[in-house]
């Protein structure tokens, strides 16, 4: 039996939906697993990003 | 975010665990529980009636608890998925079958309880861990008056508070009052750097967000008074140090270097002591302090670990190690951001590049085996062709347009503008539902042009274009006006005014909407070949990721060998021994049959496009030509050689690199060194190099700790600014502190000075606690010196890629596309990014790979419409756009024996330059053609719309 072609990433913060996105346009499918009812993580209840004081979302 | 919602193949799994992980790499069975929302996502509009009807009212968990929602609500507007969901702990209706409210009042008729938990067991090849970080325990809080005074706050609510749509619209208050605070302290270290709550790493981000919040503050309120208590500031990152500085002179922040024990409360204030490493003790009262609490591991670290059968290190994070930084103690399973240790977005983002890699290097074989392709309908040219019908939607981005500009009186202007059949406002026009039910609302009322009056185009404008391309329309046809940076931001002191331009804006917008032809979208086919440059740590991972992926690729190397930097270093910082690290990459980089090593090797030219690049390297005097789709840059840098300090004229005087080398080759030269000298930032942070150089801190620690093993009884004296251990690094300094290495900061006006005394030296400096000068004999002097750029200006030329002040390459986002080169087919990693460790070059290169290798595996790339078109009956064949064409996109040809210009699609950046200087206006450019400028000019003057064309 091959591999399979899809991917769990566990998270979805900032780093497992940019995980989710590089993946899905490398030619995988990807199941991206978040325990709470929104993706975004801890980066989508900032305001700003330092240094450049730019809005996160 | 949005992306991710719309991705045909991402499946957003939320209120989900994963239960089990059966199988092996490349044949996982993943067992998920997924609890209800109890809305259906499909039905539901995010109307928010809900909200409004629910009387169960539940704490706000996205706002810090700061407010109250109700059990059925969104956590944020823009929040993906994009609808409500119900808080089953909360809910009288899933709890006591009382209630059912809500349902009643939900006119999309989406609230539906019979929904149950799901379980689903999902055939995957690879994991991916990315469960971010977790909260110190409020029992640390506690210590600092947290939970007791009410002004003690924590760097997320304070976040909350300085964010315009959090629950005081970005109005700072203080929390037993509700009145603005005057004065406010910032304690840094909360539940980091410290051994008694267990967390004795660095937390990497506080001392970043600590500066971001305090100038946040500053905007909002100007007469804020901060101070923020530091133990060393850490600004190490790329640019940090530097944007750290401009905040600290342009705020007037205060910085003081000191650990505050504790907070009291004094007749409604709060009083702070401590004492500077002068030994003076000093106290003063606040209104308001802020914790910046630490990074702790994720609550659920252990069961992860259990689940996944991986091992974590002495902290709870993933165990991962400097040569293998991505990779967990299992196969197949891979860890990034927060996880992996306490980082930033940007490194974030980076290791989330990383680990894609890395699953792709794994399942190679099986790309595109599970994937879905999306198909959009054909474009309606019909429609297209019809008299211009335009919508204009006014969006109040929540409180960001909305709080200054009047956005329904901007939306009723437009609705008087000829050509305009539709103007509305949305709450949020980037959500998934508004971008719904623009594309409904297009599609029921035949508009063929589209306004959006909202944020920047450089960033939502493909997220609308993709709306339209759904419907059958033309991505060209959307025109934004950018009323949130230009109007609401800049003129937020003045809303009337700002309202007026917005008007002004749209009406703009609106007169070029009407002139909005479509535009064609090329695609060309890809070389599937990539370029690496520079054969360093970086260069050959990234090497080996793009040859496991599948595709073969050229390594040029300038030396004579292979290894770059690496070569020159003995342990890396987590005590690995380096060379078994560099010989398993030069290893694998030779036997790869997909790589092909090219040394004594230098670019000389380059030409092409994303997916079709030619280079010509030279190769020992020989000429080679290279054809390949992708191109990764990863040229090094270099050890920063200082001048003074004696260095260079007494053999006693030496880098940390050149220590490192003597320690490898044998100890017997510590057999008489009494005294060992380091000093700090030679070179960096402002003495020749603007820049702090990141790593240097943990590699002097790292070196005096070799020492001491070897020779415990020399005495070793580290001269410092600001010790830079972050992260786990924190670690070497702590075990350094403890075997008595002892620590003297200087300030960077009495800078320690190396002396000749008799045969021998010393170093002269100020001991701050003493308050006096000191002068200790040295055995050895070792200078720590800092990470200068490699001779990338020539390289950059070629490229035509920008380079930052300090000469280091510059990266085309900062968090978002960390590792792309602002020309497009263009990738970067290592040291030419910018000085990092060993453990971060190989998770950048890693990074840098999988970006390449998307365009390979797509095999075509879209090009930019957005490019000239030269008409050839009024070109004269001047040549004047040939020679001013940056990206060699326009050459002439011959067209019945006469010279006329030519544009190359797929080279044209759209920059627009050839139009300008076309004298006889020959040249225009899709989507801003001359008529289409001078018909926004003449609205703009006109102050209405005339029918210019």
């Amino acid at each position: 039996m091959s591999q399979y072609g899809a991917i769990l990433v566990l998270g979805g913060g900032v780093a497992g939906v940019q995980t989710a996105l590089d993946l899905s346009e490398l030619g995988y499918y990807v199941y991206l697993v978040e325990k709470k009812a929104s993706v975004g993580g801890v980066m989508a209840q900032l305001d700003k990003t330092f240094p450049t004081n730019d809005c996160s979302l | 975010m949005v992306e991710a919602g719309r991705s045909p193949n991402i499946e957003i799994l939320s209120n989900a665990r994963l239960e089990a992980l059966e199988g092996k790499p490349g044949q996982f069975v993943a067992r998920v529980h997924q609890e209800p929302r109890f809305i259906d996502e499909d039905k539901c509009t995010a109307c928010g009636m809900c909200t409004m009807y629910c009387p169960r009212p539940v704490v706000d968990t996205y706002n810090e608890r700061l407010e109250v929602t109700r059990a059925p609500h969104i956590d944020y507007a823009q929040a993906i998925p994009s609808s409500y969901y119900i808080d089953a702990k909360a809910c009288l209706r899933v709890n006591y079958e009382t209630c059912n409210l809500c349902a009643q009042t939900c006119t999309a008729k989406a609230i539906d309880f019979s929904q149950k938990p799901k379980e689903h067991a999902l055939e995957v090849g690879a994991v991916v861990l990315a469960p971010g970080f977790g909260r110190v325990d409020s029992s640390v809080l506690e210590r600092f008056g947290y939970g007791r005074y009410p002004d003690v706050v924590t760097s997320y609510e304070f976040e909350r508070l300085t964010c315009a749509s959090g629950p005081t619209e970005g109005h700072i208050v203080r929390p037993s009052d509700n009145k603005t605070p005057r004065k406010i302290a910032f304690l840094q270290c909360i539940g980091s750097r410290d051994e008694t709550c267990g967390n004795g790493y660095c937390s990497t981000v506080c001392c970043m967000y600590a500066i971001k919040e305090a100038s946040v503050a500053k905007e909002h309120e100007p007469d804020l008074d901060i101070s923020l208590f530091f133990m060393d500031v850490r600004t190490q990152g790329k640019g940090f140090d530097e944007a750290r500085q401009r905040a600290q002179e342009k705020y007037g922040l205060h910085v003081i270097r000191a650990r505050v024990p504790r907070v009291e409360q004094v007749d409604g204030m709060l009083a702070l002591t401590w004492t500077t490493d002068d030994g003076k003790s000093h106290s003063d009262l606040f209104d308001m302090v802020v914790l910046s609490v630490g990074l702790d591991s994720p609550e659920d670290a252990q069961s992860i670990a259990e689940l996944a059968d991986i091992k974590l290190n002495h902290y709870d994070f993933c165990k991962t190690t400097a040569g293998a930084p991505l990779a967990t103690t299992r196969e197949g399973i891979y860890v990034a951001g927060a996880f992996q240790g306490p980082k930033d977005i940007p490194e974030s983002v980076t290791q989330a590049s990383g680990v894609a890699a890395m699953a792709s290097e794994l399942l190679a074989e099986s790309r595109n085996t599970c994937t879905i392709s999306v198909t959009y309908p054909e474009e309606d040219k019909a429609i297209e062709a019809e008299e211009p019908r335009i919508g204009v939607f006014v969006c109040h981005c929540g409180v960001n347009i909305a709080g200054t500009v009047d956005v329904k009186a901007v939306r009723d202007y437009a609705g008087s503008l000829p050509g305009v059949v539709l103007y509305e406002d949305t709450l949020y026009s980037c959500s998934q539902d508004a971008l719904k039910s623009i594309a409904e609302k297009i599609k029921e009322n035949r508009l063929n042009r589209v306004v959006i009056a909202a944020c920047s185009p450089r960033t939502h404008e493909p997220l609308f274009q993709e709306t339209l391309r759904s419907i059958g329309l033309n991505p060209a046809l959307i025109e934004m006006a950018n009323i949130r940076d230009q109007c609401a931001w800049v003129h937020s002191q003045e809303p009337e005014a700002a309202t007026e331009k917005s008007k002004d804006l749209v009406r703009m917008a609106v007169a070029k909407a009407r002139l909005l032809e479509p535009l064609a979208q090329p695609t060309v086919d890809v070389t599937p070949n990539a370029l690496v440059i520079g054969g360093g740590a970086a260069g050959m991972t990234a090497a080996i990721s793009i040859a496991d992926q599948g595709y073969r690729c050229v390594l040029v190397e300038k030396g004579r060998k292979l290894g770059g930097n690496l070569s020159r270093l003995a342990w890396t910082l987590d005590g690995q021994d380096a060379s078994s690290v560099l010989d398993s990459l030069k290893k694998k980089v030779k036997d790869h049959p997909n790589i092909h090593v090219q040394l004594e090797s230098q670019v000389e030219s380059i030409s092409g496009y994303v997916g079709n690049f030619t280079t010509t390297i030279n190769s020992k005097g020989k000429t080679k030509v290279i054809n390949h789709g992708v191109a990764v840059l990863a040229t090094g840098a270099r050890e920063y050689k200082p001048s003074g300090y004696l260095y260079g004229e007494n053999n006693r005087v030496m880098t940390q690199l050149e220590l490192e080398e003597k320690l490898k080759r044998g100890k017997a030269f510590l057999k008489n060194a009494r005294n060992v000298v380091m000093i700090q930032c030679v070179g960096s942070r402002g003495e020749d190099l603007k820049h702090c150089s990141r790593l240097c801190c943990s590699q002097a620690i790292k070196n005096a700790l070799m020492i001491k093993e070897h020779s415990p009884d020399t005495n070793i004296y580290i001269f410092f600014r600001d010790i830079r251990t972050y992260g786990f690094h924190e670690d070497l300094y702590r075990e350094a502190r403890e075997k008595g290495i002892v620590f003297l900061r200087y300030m960077p006006d009495r800078r320690p000075e190396v002396v000749r005394r008799g045969r021998g030296i010393a170093v002269k400096g100020f001991d701050r606690l003493m308050g006096e000068d000191i002068e200790i004999p040295a055995s050895l002097v070792v200078l720590s010196t800092g990470i200068a750029p490699g001779d990338n200006v020539e390289l950059a030329k070629v490229i035509k890629a920008p380079l930052t002040s300090d000469g280091f390459f510059l990266e085309a986002h900062a968090k978002l596309r960390p590792v792309e080169v602002a020309v497009d087919g263009f990738y970067l990693c290592g040291l030419a990014h910018g000085p990092k460790s060993l453990d971060e070059s190989i998770a950048q290169a890693k990074a840098a790979a999988a970006k390449a290798v998307i365009p390979l595996a797509k095999g075509k790339v879209a090009v930019a419409p957005i490019v000239s078109q030269v008409d050839q009956k009024t070109c004269i064949g001047c040549g004047i756009c040939e020679s001013l064409c940056p990206f060699n996109a326009i050459r002439l040809v011959k067209v019945n024996k006469r010279r006329k210009a030519q544009t190359i699609t797929a080279s044209c950046k759209g920059c627009g330059i050839c139009a300008s200087h076309c004298p006889t206006l020959a040249i225009s450019m899709g989507g801003f053609t001359d008529q289409e400028i001078l018909a926004q000019i003449h609205a703009f003057s006109g102050g209405k719309c005339e029918d210019e064309a």
